[in-house]
């Protein structure tokens, strides 16, 4: 190591640097670290608590932080029953979620109005917000919106990171 | 105390105001007049004994006069005794006194009556709707409301759109008939008019 010198090509950097798109970066750091925000509101809930316990550990897929205010959360996983009382409050969380944020509609009742064919309850979450991933069941399984987690970590990982992104904020200027 | 004599207390004081009693199977219940409910009320709690009201229903006699039911569930803690008291309410006066000064418990029972089945309480302290906001127009159990609802919009607060309910199942239709013919297990579009199905409201 007679030649050592401080100028010279340093080896060992090679394994530090990591060559990448910035969209494929932005969205590996996303789509793994989705905070989600637990719209409970019926027996859907339960089976969302149970995805966030330790048998099933959404922890694995980087969704363990619950967070039940919107400021702090991506994914607004709408789980249960979404009464017309109730659905312009869930429309007002997921104005308040600072954008990039995405939508799963968990179970029946949050995809179509499920089996309440009735004057009080909204016929699909997506008649009032944009909804990415639908989970089927009545109530699903956790493996169920673990596979709706995964499907939508795959679909963060086809987006532009940036240029579809704030499209209202953008359109309102 | 017997139920029997529960029945010869309230006959003896209210004969004029008791219109009809039935006794089947161990269950006693009364129709008395609207007028009288109050007090009725107010002597099954104080002289026989009935210190919980436990439920305040109401039925919908479509196409009937009258056309309202209201049903309370009393209940003697003391005596172990269950009655039952039913008056009426008719279509042009939906309209009976408030039993809240009797039982606290009445509110919240009147509330939900009121709300779902739109039947008024006098002397009420509070007579909010309970389950559907201010502002809804409709009140959804009577028979003549479509079980897929109605629009509806309140700004800020709620709206209603109709269900996609294609004619059933599980649809009462105020028609004449037998259960099998009001309440099919499923009915295929087209099967009634809408004129027949439902009553539009004025």
């Amino acid at each position: 190591m007679s030649n050592a010198s401080p100028y010279a090509y340093d080896s060992k950097v090679e394994g530090n640097i990591i060559f990448t798109k910035l969209d494929a970066a932005i969205n590996w750091m996303r789509s793994n670290s989705l905070w989600p925000m637990p719209m409970g509101l019926a027996c859907c809930a339960i089976e969302l608590m149970a995805a966030g316990a330790a048998r099933f550990d959404i922890a694995r897929f980087g969704a363990e932080v619950m967070r039940f205010s919107p400021r702090q959360s991506d994914v607004m996983i709408v789980a249960g029953t979404v009464t017309y009382k109730m659905a312009l409050a869930v429309k007002r969380i997921y104005e308040q979620m600072p954008e990039p944020k995405w939508v799963i509609a968990m179970g029946a009742c949050a995809s179509s109005g499920g089996m309440y064919r009735s004057y009080a309850v909204l016929q699909g979450i997506d008649h009032l917000i944009p909804v990415d991933v639908y989970v089927s069941g009545c109530p699903p399984r956790p493996e169920a919106l673990l596979d709706g987690l995964m499907r939508l970590q795959k679909k963060i990982m086809g987006e532009h990171s940036f240029l579809e992104q704030k499209k209202e904020l953008l359109a309102s200027l | 105390m017997t139920l029997a004599e529960v029945a010869d207390a309230l006959a003896s004081r209210f004969g004029d105001s008791l219109t009809g009693k039935t006794d089947f199977r161990g269950e006693l219940t009364l129709s008395l007049q609207p007028a009288a409910l109050h007090s009725i009320c107010e002597f099954c709690r104080d002289e026989l004994g009935f210190d919980i009201l436990l439920d305040i229903s109401s039925v919908d006699h479509f196409e009937q006069e009258p056309r309202y039911e209201l049903v309370y569930e009393l209940y003697s803690l003391g005596h172990g005794l269950a009655l039952r008291l039913k008056t009426i309410a008719t279509e042009d006066e939906p309209e009976v006194r408030s039993i809240c000064d009797l039982w606290p418990g009445a509110n919240w029972h009147e509330r939900e009556v009121w709300d779902m089945m739109g039947l008024r309480f006098a002397g009420h302290p509070d007579l909010r709707r309970i389950i559907m906001w201010e502002g809804y127009p409709y009140h959804p159990l009577r028979k003549d409301f479509p079980l897929e609802g109605k629009f509806s919009d309140v700004p800020d607060v709620a709206f209603t759109e109709p269900a996609p309910l294609d004619g059933g199942p599980f649809v009462t239709a105020p028609v004449e008939g037998t259960t099998e013919v009001r309440e099919p297990r499923a009915r295929r579009a087209g099967d009634l008019s809408p004129e027949q199905t439902f009553i539009a409201e004025p």
